[in-house]
């Protein structure tokens, strides 16, 4: 039995039988990442000495019997490379954050420490999360466990391909206008975007505070659900972050579904939609009708407004918030400069990438005196309608069900040159950041070319428990899905299991 | 041929908040630490930390709307000003600028004759930035993040201001108010209190403004002064010549007693504000108006008139003694220790404000125990000690806070309190100078001076000169 194919649950409880070590677990993953990172890359930093070391700690508290209630003490993981971790670099994947190694952990990864999880290394990303297909990464794409000739999706690619590559039982993203369900989608495993204030931020780099929002990716959805136990809680140090009244959702893993209300918008299965996701799609309510819910189509207005009022308030935030890194502090900065301004210029040119800079002139635009009422208080206001909608339809449904991602992976590349069509990408899972609202991304199913479809559930603020219980309901009438290349030449175009 | 002008002066004061930590983390706030050593990660901007108000700042920003008569904004947000310098870490500055924390207010001032009320427009919270400093031998430029996020609340007047005069009423006004709610230390040397000044002028009479420049970089209310009557004249001069004055940025140098634009309106920079998303609007609830109002002190005017009826002090000497806050509190502890008011009055200013000025400091720096300038008086009161080691006795009080009885008895100060033995000596001093003697008989009573200054240098300034003279006029009369 190859133990980096389990679940990171059956992993943890292996440990506490005692028959895996956590050291074990460590070798183990870091023989298959060595295997596979050269195909997928989905890691920047690998941290193994350090897992090691760390393992062995975790190890020796669970034999003495401490531990005892994390399901996931022992198991390694890994996190995205916006999140700080004390000590090992967080670039954000990107140039001007060269060497970054912040003296302070985000609260995530002390939350995951407490717990007793093991880091494997920080995972790959579009840079400053800003992208759909992690190639904005100054560190190269990764590739998708699927087919490599594919992004995974972003900006949460790293993390969503070492799921699915089994380069690590769990990973950390971040979400902030579809960043981890739609390289889950791609990817063919499960993430989900926590209520807006349920993970605490602080320590995540921001690409837009208002959006953002930490979240796990998993192989299923009762590992998102043990992880979401340990990543969230209200945080002092993060003033937006919220209390909850339960934080028990592994008890939402339930298969019940009856009575469940299901809304499907019909503007989620119109223009633009390949026919292959809406029939999976639709095929993932009509399981789910079938185990008792009760599925209907309704009208939601607003869904053309989305696209436009995320790029609008994320650039203007993101123009904001990347302004720190001048070259005067930490990073990178340019060798060659007269005078301040020179240092400046040339520190911000050489460091950031063109999707990022492209943001960021969007963004100090739209923020600039005359254009600030029409362009920024503008998508406040659409944003707060878009909120209002959802509103209503929550008091009619527990759940809406759509796409995650109008397309399957797009080929390496595509998206690069035209970024309009890949801000359309979003389409379906931006307003669900808009709205400060919790979203998961399953799969249901591949398309013709083999690649996975996911489906996408949303439900009202702090309702992550209903969210989890209709996934995981869901996800019992799906046979479980694993990229066919992933032992090399064993399996040859070969149907999945 | 020149018209006659008159001035328009609005200003914008920065005042830091006396909070013990910072205003979104809990770093200290003290001012003159090693560089770099009251910061955070949160106050140094690092990626990924996140602002958390200290409710503190909140507080005190309140109490100061409240006094300085402002309508409260009770859902007040923080916006972000966004401009790129070494000393701002996160290229961003907290601040208020579409919902600030109070409007609407004013203060009342008094000036040579006339009394006026100068309005506030608003007032906003925001956090200080950190300090450049040129470092010339390595020929660099180094930073000091110590100041960086340090509360400040930003005052802006209404143009409301005719003259220099007005403007230090004004500002005195702002300082003892905010002193006396114990809000902020007001140090013009340290820079906890900055003023700028918008200034423009126009014909007596013509209902429109004139064009305004701002002054910055102002360190005392004489710079003020200065550059107010320096920019004055220089706007009528522009007028005069038949030119325009331009809306633009000015830096005083006080040492050239000049100013010189540093930019104009066509260059202001676009501070792309924007509500910052890390921090929810603070509500201030009327409980907790009615809260800090309820702490409100009792302010200079109240204070001025109870001392004249309580202690029976002139108006003009409570004015003095009620300038700072500190001051004041030192007084009425003295006072009811001492039981001696007028005495305490006396001590602090003249004593006090004479070292104040010699120590170049002022009355809101005295730091000594009310306990000890009572006891001192005390000690004069019962003939232990002279005026003369009283005094000396004070700057010790004054400088190191010594407890006076102690530093008396070591330092040999108090009077000799055996007259037998005083007898004695004056018996010498008088057999040593026959010739005062006989010229005291003469008539020249003058001639008493010498011998007592004569005594007390025998016994080394340890007797009371007033005591001293009567013994020897005694003694001499008695020897006729």
């Amino acid at each position: 039995m190859d133990i980096t194919s389990l679940s990171a649950l059956e992993l943890g409880s292996r440990i506490k039988a005692g028959d895996i070590t956590s050291m074990d677990a460590v070798r183990a993953q870091f023989e298959k990442i060595k295997e596979r990172e050269d195909r997928y890359s989905c890691y920047i930093t690998l941290t193994q000495e350090q897992a090691l070391r760390r393992a062995e700690q975790v190890q020796r508290r669970i034999e003495a019997g401490e531990l005892r209630n994390q399901p996931l003490a022992g198991v390694p993981m890994a996190l995205k490379d916006n999140i700080c971790t004390r000590g090992v670099l967080t670039s954000c994947a990107s140039k001007i954050l060269e060497g970054f190694k912040p003296p302070y952990d985000a609260a995530v990864t002390e939350r995951l420490e407490a717990a007793g999880a093991v880091m494997l290394g920080k995972l790959n990303m579009d840079e400053f999360a800003m992208g759909s297909t992690t190639e904005t990464s100054c560190y190269g794409p990764v590739k998708n466990p699927w087919d490599t000739g594919r992004v995974p999706g972003g900006s949460s690619g790293g993390a969503a391909a070492a799921a699915a590559a089994e380069e690590t039982w769990y990973a950390i993203g971040s979400d902030t206008g579809g960043s981890i369900r739609q390289p889950s989608s791609f990817c063919g495993v499960t993430g989900m975007k926590p209520t807006y204030g349920a993970v605490s931020r602080y320590g995540l780099i921001a690409y837009a505070s208002s959006l953002d929002q930490i979240g796990p990716i998993a192989r299923n959805v009762s590992d998102c659900a043990a992880v979401m136990e340990i990543i969230a809680g209200w945080d002092k140090r993060d003033s937006t972050s919220v209390r909850l009244d339960d934080y028990k959702f592994t008890d939402a893993l339930v298969d019940d579904v009856k009575g469940l209300r299901i809304g499907i918008p019909r503007s989620y299965l119109g223009e633009g939609l390949d026919p292959e996701v809406k029939e999976a799609v639709i095929g993932a309510a009509k399981a789910l009708e079938a185990k008792g819910a009760a599925v209907e189509y309704f009208d939601m207005g607003m869904v053309d407004y989305a696209i436009p009022a995320y790029y609008v308030i994320a650039s203007a935030e993101a123009s904001s918030n990347l302004s720190r890194f001048d070259g005067v502090k930490y990073g990178y900065r340019t060798p060659d400069f007269e005078d301040l301004q020179e240092m400046y210029k040339k520190t911000r040119d050489d460091g950031f990438g063109m999707e990022v800079k492209r943001r960021m002139l969007i963004g100090a635009f739209v923020l600039s005196s005359g254009y600030y009422d029409a362009y920024y208080i503008k998508a406040l206001q659409v944003k707060a309608l878009i909120k209002k909608g959802f509103d209503e339809a929550f008091e009619k449904y527990d759940i809406i069900i759509g796409p995650t991602a109008p397309t399957t992976a797009p080929r390496l590349g595509e998206n690069l040159s035209d970024p309009l069509k890949m801000y359309l990408g979003d389409i379906y899972t931006v307003s669900v950041n808009l709205a400060g609202l919790p979203g998961i991304s399953v799969p249901c199913g591949t398309d013709s070319s083999g690649l996975p479809i996911g489906v996408q559930m949303i439900g009202q603020t702090f309702s992550e428990k209903t969210l989890l219980r209709a996934a995981y309901a869901f996800e019992k009438t799906m046979p479980g899905m694993r990229p066919p290349q992933l032992d090399g030449a064993a399996v040859k175009g070969g149907e999945q299991a | 041929m020149s018209y006659e002008y008159e001035t328009v002066i609005g200003l914008e004061v920065h005042c830091e908040l006396s909070t013990r930590t910072k205003i979104f983390c809990g770093c200290s706030t003290e001012f003159g630490g090693a560089p770099n050593t009251h910061v955070c990660p949160v106050c140094a901007g690092m990626p990924g930390t996140l602002p958390v108000l200290n409710r503190k700042v909140v507080e005190y920003a309140l109490a100061a709307c409240l006094a300085l008569n402002c309508d409260i904004t009770q859902h007040c947000k923080f916006d972000r000003k966004n401009y790129f310098y070494p000393d701002l870490p996160k290229a961003y500055q907290i601040s208020q600028l579409y919902l600030p924390i109070g409007r609407n207010g004013h203060v009342d001032i008094e000036c040579e004759g006339y009394e006026k009320s100068i309005g506030i427009h608003e007032i906003h919270m925001e956090e200080d930035a950190g300090k450049l400093i040129h470092d010339k031998w390595e020929d660099c430029t180094v930073i000091d993040y110590n100041r960086c996020g340090v509360p400040l609340i930003e005052i802006v007047s209404e143009p409301d201001m005719s003259s220099a005069d007005e403007v230090i009423a004004y500002l005195e006004k702002l300082r003892r108010t905010l002193q006396y709610l114990g809000v902020s230390d007001c140090r013009m040397q340290e820079g906890s209190i900055r003023a700028d000044i918008n200034l423009s002028v126009r014909r007596r009479g013509e209902e429109k403004l004139g064009t305004r420049t701002e002054m910055k970089n102002m360190n005392s209310f004489k710079a003020i002064t200065r550059a107010i009557q320096a920019e004055t004249d220089r706007q009528i001069e522009v007028l005069e010549d038949g030119k325009r004055v331009t809306q633009e940025t000015r830096r005083w140098d006080d040492s050239k007693c000049a100013s010189y634009a540093m930019r104009s309106k066509e260059d202001a920079q676009d501070y792309r504000y924007f509500p910052d998303p890390d921090l929810p609007p603070v509500f201030i609830s009327d409980d907790w108006i009615a809260r800090v109002k309820a702490l409100e002190p009792e302010f200079r005017e109240d204070k001025c008139r109870r001392y004249v009826s309580e202690y029976g002090i002139s108006e003009q000497d409570a004015l003095v003694l009620t300038d700072s806050v500190r001051m004041a509190d030192i007084f009425e502890e003295t006072a009811k220790i001492c039981k001696d008011p007028k005495e305490a009055a006396n001590w602090l200013m003249v004593e006090a404000m004479r070292i104040v000025k010699a120590r170049e400091t002022d009355p809101s720096q005295m730091n000594f125990s009310p306990r000890h300038l009572a006891e001192l008086i005390a000690l004069v009161d019962a003939g232990t000690i002279n005026r003369a080691a009283a005094r000396e006795i004070f700057e010790k009080i004054f400088d190191e806070d010594i407890e006076p009885e102690s530093y008396a008895q070591e330092h040999g100060m108090k009077i000799e309190s055996d007259s037998a033995g005083l007898e004695k000596v004056i018996g010498e001093v008088i057999t040593a100078n026959p010739k005062s003697v006989e010229d005291y008989r003469a008539g020249k009573k003058k001639a008493v001076g010498f011998l007592v200054g004569q005594t007390m240098k025998a016994m080394n300034g340890r007797a009371d000169p007033g005591t001293v003279n009567k013994m020897i006029v005694k003694m001499l009369d008695e020897e006729r």
